[in-house]
């Protein structure tokens, strides 16, 4: 456990992160995870975070040691798509027993790990530490190692058991996994001056096929995403692109941080999501392009293909602006998002109650700011009622958030719209946020509200649980004020 | 008779099993004001979370003890006391439900002296009930942590009669198994209401997961049977156990209170449910209500119409025991094999099931087996869904969970028109498939060479 809780401290060391940067050694040290609170605690483990960042890499075998509930509790639930092959939606474990535990389960896994090369032959197989076999004392590296050796294939092992730390945590020990058994251990056939990384984008609803043509139209390469619709291969190679983008501001940051450090290629944190955000990362990929020695006229066909593709992403949205007049939406999801959708929205018409900042650097509420003015309403941390309340004062017409919170909405029967992980529609890129207005036009707008809110005959309209709800929230505040 | 035989192979390849702790978790959802916590890492509540919301399609209440790796290795007597508190706090439930995880239980944590322990200093949980059970993911399933955890409820909240005391001729405690959705519930309190009983369900998912518009918020379980109520179960005339799962929750209820129990392993078909009325009119002293002997008229021609479609189909079905137990046999009865049945763990209830092996294996052994034994339907919870899609079979989903379609507390596999319901169900999606896919060509009789056939070029199209 030496190892594992040096390469922790290494992370909480993160020279990159913003947040980081501004702690003394001491705080520097504490770790950059709030402390969880029993019986008060919400979000996944570190497993759980690093099976998020490393899954979408389809053609590996992500087996994981542990017992039935870290696998069999959650497995083909994630949205990533991929463009061929499956074995990424394959659950593999090695769903320990009580036998395991008490006379050590390697040999099971070093078994398990057997079946599926003979079975499935992937390019690679990833093993996944979880809690029990941490505390046993299972080492998954050296089994990893035997392994590899013996059947002439990558086994990588995955260092997170779920009692380290948080999702986002899990997030970045997988990326170090990346960083020490992974990238660089292959050569590509060719290169070229337009290869570039993506990191900490998960393809999830195949929003990466929504920006992806537009990288083609340039003639852009991506020579590996880190790890939406990924493959093995590819993020073995990573190492020669000549430019990174890194997606999701807390996920992977020491990811791209350290392919800097090791192999000299310059990053930038961008988003996908909003037109201009859209615009931005291209025009700064473009750039880093081009200071890393592509020819400078990519700088000007980025400019026409951001010219073109707006022009026809503002058409498409002008019609909404009508239809939205006086709408107001509540946002509720976390770090980028919370600013990179809102200029999509407001220049649709729609106005914007309050967008929270929970999970935000400080870096994202200026951003919020420059958008909405200085009296933007940041949300810190909203209780399901004060959602509510603000839902039906017609503080807002609609609330975009992701799942956890949907209920508040639903059951209150009020417009919801899912923009986080597990959504079905896919939100990147110019056709992206079209598609988003396109998707709270169709819920705003929908018939069924009228029905779903009509009081049933038999009761007392005056009298109704909602109407109560919302007194018993009104009152205090009336006589407070 | 069937064998039940245990794939021996060291890597399970996409689980049908889930874990217990969940299962006992999903056992407290059915108390009115509950607030399960499960006392391991934050993963644990977090993926049992997401499974539930997505199968129901409901807020769901589930806490954590949060254990770090520190917490672990000391013990996590803090993290349990802290835990209660805060919940007892924030959410004022009427009942907590504790739940042991593999990583608790590995380190040896001692709940049940903790608990004492958090009683000893803080006297104002007082009025709080703590129900404990111990649920290792390192062993047994889904099923077993529901099991457990209805007979612990069972053994800690329903009171000892006064000796002498009469029983309620006219109240039936049930104890429905986890196989049965909140729309079964519902319909077996229809059923037994109808016969002039008072039925009380412990646990009762149908009052708290059944999708109704709550009164007001609350983070805990919006219905469920309330703990006062399952206080006075011992007072019931009788015990209806649901499912062999249950059979140690209604043993504990009779040591305890004297309630004599029947135990009924199936609802779901024709002979399980005359059974199941029979007693019911037993119990009330009533005749059979005139519906229910114009829903069993419907269920048999239901049979008539259905078994054109199902009988002679190969089914290819994984589930937890008594699910396997109580849809394979309702299709074997209406004429389908059953030529691969895979489930999660022992019970006695498999050696009845008329096949030959009942597999304790994973999904992998489910497609493996449909493939080589060329099944035409398979039967198994949600993930079941990759597997349907290489075999390009007809896949019906049962069981939870049940993520990718809507409805899931509602399917029905008791009652008379429930069964009736479901065999249509079932019929259409092999109807559905047979149009789809199986229509005859010219060429789906040719002759081939082996019978005299002589154009070469005619055989091609023949082989499907």
């Amino acid at each position: 456990m030496t190892t594992l809780s040096a390469t922790i401290q290494e992370v909480f060391n993160e020279p990159a992160c913003a947040k980081n940067a501004a702690k003394s050694e001491k705080e520097r040290k504490k770790g950059c995870t709030k402390q969880l609170q029993p019986g008060g605690a919400a979000g996944g483990c570190a497993f759980d975070g690093a099976k998020i960042a490393l899954q979408p890499l389809t053609d590996v075998a992500h087996l994981v040691h542990g017992p039935i509930a870290c696998e069999g509790n959650s497995w083909d639930n994630r949205g990533a798509r991929s463009s061929g092959p499956s074995l990424w939606r394959t659950g593999f474990t090695t769903d320990i027993n009580e036998t395991d535990i008490v006379f050590g389960g390697e040999k099971r896994l070093y078994k398990a790990i057997r079946e599926i090369i003979e079975k499935y032959d992937p390019p690679a197989v990833f093993v996944y530490q979880t809690c029990i076999p941490a505390m046993t004392g299972d080492d998954i590296n050296a089994v990893a190692k035997a392994a590899s050796a013996k059947f002439g294939k990558p086994v990588i092992p995955i260092n997170a058991p779920g009692f380290v730390g948080p999702k986002n945590l899990g997030n970045k020990l997988a990326g170090e996994a990346l960083l020490d058994h992974v990238i660089g251990t292959v050569e590509p056939e060719y290169t070229t001056p337009y290869d570039i990384n993506i990191i900490g984008e998960y393809n999830l609803s195949g929003e990466l096929w929504q920006v992806k043509p537009l990288l083609d139209a340039l003639g852009i390469r991506v020579l590996s995403c880190i790890s939406g619709d990924g493959r093995y291969r590819e993020v073995a190679q990573s190492h020669r692109a000549k430019a990174a983008m890194m997606v999701c501001s807390k996920a992977m940051i020491n990811v791209a941080r350290k392919m800097e450090e090791r192999y000299g290629i310059p990053f930038f944190e961008g988003s996908f999501y909003g037109i201009g955000d859209t615009s931005d990362s291209l025009r700064e990929i473009a750039r880093l392009l081009v200071s890393r020695g592509a020819p400078a006229e990519l700088l000007d066909r980025t400019e026409a293909l951001i010219a073109r593709e707006e022009a026809k992403a503002w058409a498409s949205i002008a019609p909404f602006k009508p239809l939205f007049a006086g709408k107001r939406v509540l946002l509720i999801t976390g770090g980028v998002k919370s600013w990179s959708v809102v200029a999509a929205l407001q220049e649709a018409g729609l106005e914007i109650a309050g967008t929270s900042v929970k999970k935000s650097t400080k870096e994202d509420k200026e951003r919020i700011k420059e958008l909405m003015g200085e009296d933007a309403h940041m949300i810190e941390d909203m209780t399901p009622r004060e959602m509510y309340r603000m839902l039906k004062d017609a503080k807002a017409d609609i609330m975009l958030s992701g799942g956890r919170s949907q209920f508040v909405a639903l059951k209150a029967a009020m417009p919801w719209l899912d923009i986080n992980q597990e959504r079905h529609h896919a939100y990147m890129g110019y056709v992206g946020m079209v598609d988003l207005l396109r998707e709270i036009a169709k819920t705003l707008f929908n018939p069924v509200w009228e029905q779903v809110r009509r009081p049933a005959p038999w009761d007392d309209p005056a009298d109704n649980w909602q109407a109560r709800a919302l007194a018993e929230i009104v009152a205090p505040q009336l006589a407070a004020e | 008779m069937a064998k039940v035989t245990h794939v021996k192979k060291a890597c399970t390849v996409n689980p049908l099993k889930m874990s217990q702790p969940i299962g006992a978790a999903l056992a407290f959802m059915g108390l009115r004001g509950a607030m399960p916590l499960l006392h391991g890492s934050q993963g644990c509540t977090s993926f049992g979370l997401v499974l539930f919301v997505r199968h129901f399609k409901e807020a769901i209440p589930l806490q954590t003890t949060a254990m770090s790796e520190v917490a672990t290795v000391l013990g996590g007597y803090e993290n349990v006391e802290q835990a209660i508190l805060n919940i007892h706090k924030r959410t004022k439930p009427e009942i907590i439900g504790i739940c042991s995880t593999g990583v608790t239980e590995t380190k040896g944590d001692d709940v049940e002296g903790y608990i004492h322990l958090v009683r000893e200093r803080h006297p104002e949980l007082a009025g709080l009930p703590l129900v404990y059970v111990s649920t290792p993911d390192f062993k047994d399933a889904f099923q077993d942590g529901w099991t457990k955890a209805v007979t612990r409820m069972v053994e800690g909240l329903v009171r000892v009669p006064e000796p002498g005391a009469v029983r309620d001729a006219g109240r039936i405690a049930v104890l429905p198994g986890c196989h049965l959705t909140p729309g079964d519930l519902e319909e077996l309190r229809t059923i037994i209401e109808d016969f002039g009983l008072r039925p009380s369900f412990l646990p009762d998912l149908s009052g708290s997961l059944d999708g109704h518009i709550p009164e007001d918020f609350t983070p805990t379980t919006i219905g469920g049977i309330g703990v006062d109520e399952v206080a006075s179960l011992g007072e019931a005339a009788w015990a209806v156990a649901i499912g062999e799962q249950m059979r140690p929750a209604a043993e504990a209820l009779r040591t305890r209170a004297g309630v004599p129990f029947r135990l009924f392993p199936r609802l779901c078909g024709l002979a399980a449910m005359d059974e199941f009325i029979m007693f019911l009119s037993a119990a009330s002293g009533r005749p059979v209500p005139a519906k229910y002997r114009r829903q069993r008229g419907q269920l048999v021609d239901a049979m008539l119409d259905g078994h054109f479609h199902i009988g002679g189909r190969k089914l290819a079905i994984a589930a937890e025991p008594d699910l396997l137990a109580d849809v394979a046999g309702m299709l074997r009865e209406m004429g389908a094999e059953i030529s691969v049945a895979v489930t999660t763990a022992h019970s006695p209830i498999l050696s009845g099931i008329d096949t030959e092996e009942v597999l304790i294996g994973d999904l992998e052994d489910l497609e493996r087996l449909a493939g080589e034994r060329g099944c035409d339907l398979l039967v198994t919870h949600s993930h079941g869904r990759q597997a349907a899609e290489r075999l390009g079979i007809p896949f019906f989903r049962v069981g939870i969970p049940m993520f990718d379609r809507l409805g899931a507390g509602h399917l029905l596999t008791v009652g008379y028109r429930g069964v009736r319901d479901l065999i249509f169900a079932i019929s259409n999606l092999v109807i559905a498939d047979a149009e789809q896919s199986h229509q005859p060509t010219p060429d789906s009789w040719r002759l081939t060479e082996e019978d005299g056939a002589t154009d070469g070029a005619q055989q091609k199209g023949q082989a499907a």
